[in-house]
């Protein structure tokens, strides 16, 4: 099954962060990139949201524990009918809602973050209150490789399997890039399933770029929380970008935009 | 003290459902009627600060008023970025409460001394601090802070200290007369659960010339009632179990200060002689400048 609705919001969301971080002379570009498909399947085939009422009650929700990564969410905020034309191009101005870490008072976003390790805890909570109350609504938390050695996502995991949080779904971007160089030459967090089912958790491990792989493992029923290892490449659609560290920091010029949006619009 | 917070509590999570306790593997002995009558609210995160406060947040964000609780030293520093980024700055109504203030437990070292946690916790843009004088105060506290959606900061001795009030303040957040002494300028104001030392140390050293106030609800935007309080008098001294950097002293000075007014002031607080001195409250006390 081919989503071709997903698709199309992938190339989107890609377009319009490309666009507001040129713009904005900000940065992380490439970590935005590497989670665009999978919030492309999140808004197009899995979260129940109301794009007219942030507070539905029964949504499901979703916390960007990688902030900054935030234009992607934004970008799909956007697309689903979430944030205004206006709004969106307001990005890392001066007094707009859109900082350049993910922000709570964004219409549509739960949590702001940016710095790491406090997305899965946060998640954890709403998620048990979810079970407490008897609510049916998912909670779902992107996080990033590099981030899983925060020592809070640790706790987390513990805590989610003794209380069999199973209304949670934690995503790894693994793009194996961090601030520096890879992820397996900083410190290294393999063989990241095997650790994960250790603490109790059930775990997969797929292409986070493959729109067909990544619906499947979001579908899937499972009986404890479930993790996906979302394998990843940072800049994903961006030639020159892609696994480059100096994305992380970079902005593209109006030149390199334009190559950028051409190679997305003819992938 | 804590068993007055416990029993507000239990009161309240009985005639509320979205009251929810999670301790961090602490309060033996003291949350046990919490845990057995309410086992759907009630959770031990073990031995993981960081994910307990984060947790409280999330749970928070989802219509519970969430009360953590454990010792002083613990759920402040080590989740010092959860308390500032999750509950603070997002506003949510998490109290965080502590046992152990100050150096309530003076020999386990200084690992387990709660005395720089006024400091954090003040420059919290949304957090109130309760830090209440005895049991009553306890009491008073709680019925303010589950009448608030809010961040709070409940910070508490331990147990067995002496009721120094009669009956319930109304608005515990006006700070309560204590004692007065007709026509004085000086006044003594004392924050946190050594209140009682407070009147002892007042009886001792200054003979019926001071008015004695408790003060325990503060924080970064409950400055007008001190204010108002401070203004009536000329020379003031302040009490508290945590260090003179950043406590409570610090906060009535920095007031005086932004408010242009000329006050004498005098801090009595803990000195920094006593960090890694193992030894009782009492003599900790001594040795700083709280006789």
């Amino acid at each position: 099954m081919i989503s071709y609705e997903s698709k199309r919001l992938a190339k989107k969301i890609r377009k319009t962060s490309l666009e507001i971080v040129s713009r904005s002379g900000a940065s992380h570009i490439g970590s935005a990139l590497s989670i665009a498909d999978i919030l492309a399947v999140l808004y197009s085939d899995v979260m129940k949201f109301d794009s007219t009422n942030e507070q539905f009650a029964e949504r499901d929700r979703l916390v960007l524990s990688k902030g900054h990564a935030c234009v992607s969410l934004y970008a799909t905020l956007h697309h689903v009918g979430m944030i205004s034309e206006g709004e969106i191009f307001t990005y890392a101005k001066d007094f707009s809602n859109l900082m350049s870490h993910i922000s709570h008072k964004v219409n549509g976003v739960e949590f702001s973050t940016g710095a790491l390790g406090h997305g899965l805890p946060f998640a954890l909570g709403k998620a048990i209150a979810a079970k407490v109350n008897g609510e049916r609504w998912r909670t779902f938390v992107i996080v990033g490789d590099g981030e899983m050695q925060e020592g809070s996502n640790w706790e987390s995991l513990m805590f989610a399997a003794h209380h069999n949080a199973a209304n949670l779904t934690l995503i790894i971007d693994a793009n194996n890039l961090q601030s520096l160089t890879s992820v397996d030459k900083t410190l290294a967090i393999e063989p990241l399933q095997k650790k994960i089912e250790a603490f109790g958790w059930e775990c997969s491990d797929i292409d986070g770029h493959d729109h067909n792989q990544i619906a499947k493992s979001l579908a899937k029923k499972t009986l404890k929380p479930h993790c996906i290892i979302a394998r990843t490449i940072k800049g994903k659609g961006v030639s020159y970008m892609e696994n480059q560290v100096a994305w992380h920091y970079k902005c593209p010029n109006s030149e390199e935009l334009e190559i950028a949006l051409k190679e997305i619009d003819n992938a | 003290m804590r068993n007055a917070f416990m029993d507000e509590l239990i009161t309240s999570a009985r005639a509320r459902d979205n009251i929810v306790l999670i301790i961090g593997d602490l309060g033996y002995s003291v949350i046990e009627p919490f845990a057995d009558e309410f086992p759907d609210r009630f959770f031990n995160a073990g031995i993981a600060e960081q994910n307990m406060m984060g947790m409280a947040a999330g749970m928070a964000s989802e219509g519970m008023q969430v009360f953590t609780y454990s010792i002083g030293n613990f759920p402040t520093w080590r989740c010092a970025e959860q308390i500032r980024n999750d509950v603070d700055y997002h506003n949510l109504p998490v109290t965080n409460v502590v046992v152990g203030g100050g150096v309530t437990y003076g020999s386990l070292g200084y690992s387990h001394h709660a005395i720089q946690d006024y400091a954090l916790m003040r420059s919290l843009p949304n957090m109130t601090i309760a830090a209440p004088g005895d049991p009553i105060e306890v009491r008073a506290c709680m019925k303010l802070i589950l009448k608030n959606k809010k961040p709070f900061y409940l910070r508490m001795r331990k147990g067995g200290e002496k009721e120094v009030h009669q009956d319930m303040p109304e608005l515990i957040e006006e700070g309560i007369l204590v004692k007065q002494c007709k026509g004085s300028k000086q006044i003594v104001i004392s924050t946190g659960g050594d209140l009682n030392k407070t009147i002892s140390w007042c009886d001792e050293n200054l003979k019926d010339k001071s008015d004695i106030y408790s003060f325990p609800i503060w924080g970064a935007k409950n400055i007008d009632y001190i204010t108002k309080i401070l203004k009536k008098y000329d020379t003031i001294i302040t009490y508290e179990d945590h260090l003179d950097i950043g406590g409570f002293g610090s906060w009535v000075g920095e007031i005086c200060v932004e408010n242009g007014l000329n006050k004498k002031l005098t801090t009595l607080s803990l000195t920094q002689e006593i960090c890694g001195v193992v030894a009782s409250q009492e003599t900790l006390h001594n040795i700083s400048r709280i006789k």
